[in-house]
């Protein structure tokens, strides 16, 4: 599965289970966000054992964009069997900042700033 | 009507600043989205120059990068609220104003509101300063979890105070009667 534009792109690896995202989202809401939702239930779906999300190469994502992802854990939450991992880079100052708040919404979270 | 909530302080001449302006007719919003990410971004590399990046200093340089991501964010977000909550039927510009200060940066950004919306507005305002901005951001991310049909996020405002421990402030005036038109400005204060 891939979503590609000349923004961004999302793409999923279903042999290690991870998202990754890279390049700029900001899209202008719930809406146009619909197609990358749609994706990443379809990734929480399977209930793989441990899902990856790797963001290190998203250099920025709006307001709308954290909300989707935290929609995505949690849905992910719900499901117990399911290990969540967050990969972001300390390179970009953002991630820093709002990815911290993925693990106050499921503690479980494994979030690896790289 | 003149009306200030939160951290709200009048202009003072500065020496350094960057107007960028949008008349709302000119081109329809959806096509022009893609805008305020290209303004945004603007105005952070713009800004990096008062702040320079030393090769032999790392700290300088993540102080650099800090700098230019969180006036990225803040600007992008400031802008996407201001053409959401335009006032469609007004032709009253859209502006966006970076001040450099000596301590930090004033962003400021004015749209037209429709009239009936302030009242709603002006509620989630006091809302937002009464509270704590990290619970109420927590809170709010499960609430829109859980409404299947929400729309806005309603978290840009939100991140800025609890991410990136901003000031914020509004003012409401009225500009003109009869078509009454009203504009809101909302100020970001950071300190760099």
């Amino acid at each position: 599965m891939e979503i590609k534009t000349k923004d961004y792109g999302i793409c999923y690896d279903p042999s290690t289970a991870t998202v990754s995202f890279v390049g700029s989202l900001r899209l202008s809401g719930a809406e146009d966000y619909a197609p990358i939702v749609q994706l990443l239930g379809e990734v929480a779906d399977v209930e793989p054992a441990k899902i990856t999300l790797n963001v290190q190469q998203l250099e920025f994502l709006n307001s709308s964009g954290i909300n989707m992802l935290s929609k995505f854990i949690i849905e992910v939450r719900k499901k117990a069997r399911v290990q969540m991992v967050v990969q972001g880079s300390q390179r970009i100052a953002w991630q820093g900042k709002s990815l911290k708040n993925l693990q106050r919404l499921m503690p479980g979270l494994q979030l690896e700033l790289l | 009507m003149i009306q200030t909530f939160g951290d709200f302080i009048e202009p003072t001449p500065s020496q350094e600043y960057l107007i960028i302006g949008f008349s709302p007719s000119s081109i329809p919003l959806k096509q022009r989205w893609r805008n305020n990410g290209l303004s945004a971004d603007f105005l952070a590399d713009y800004l990096t120059s008062f702040f320079p990046g030393n090769e032999d200093d790392p700290s300088t340089i993540d102080r650099q990068a800090e700098i230019k991501s969180a006036v990225s964010y803040i600007a992008n977000e400031l802008l996407e609220n201001a053409m959401k909550f335009n006032d469609e039927t007004s032709d009253y510009p859209i502006d966006i104003k970076l001040q450099l200060k000596s301590d930090g940066l004033i962003f400021s950004v004015a749209n037209s509101i429709s009239p009936q919306a302030v009242d709603q507005f002006q509620g989630y305002i006091r809302q937002l300063l009464a509270s704590d901005p990290s619970e109420l951001y927590i809170e709010q991310l499960e609430k829109n979890a859980a409404d299947e049909s929400s729309t806005g996020s309603g978290l840009g405002l939100l991140t800025m105070l609890s991410d990136y421990t901003a000031k914020m402030g509004w003012k409401f005036q009225t500009v003109q009667q009869d078509p009454e038109v009203i504009t809101v400005t909302t100020m970001v204060q950071l300190r760099v």
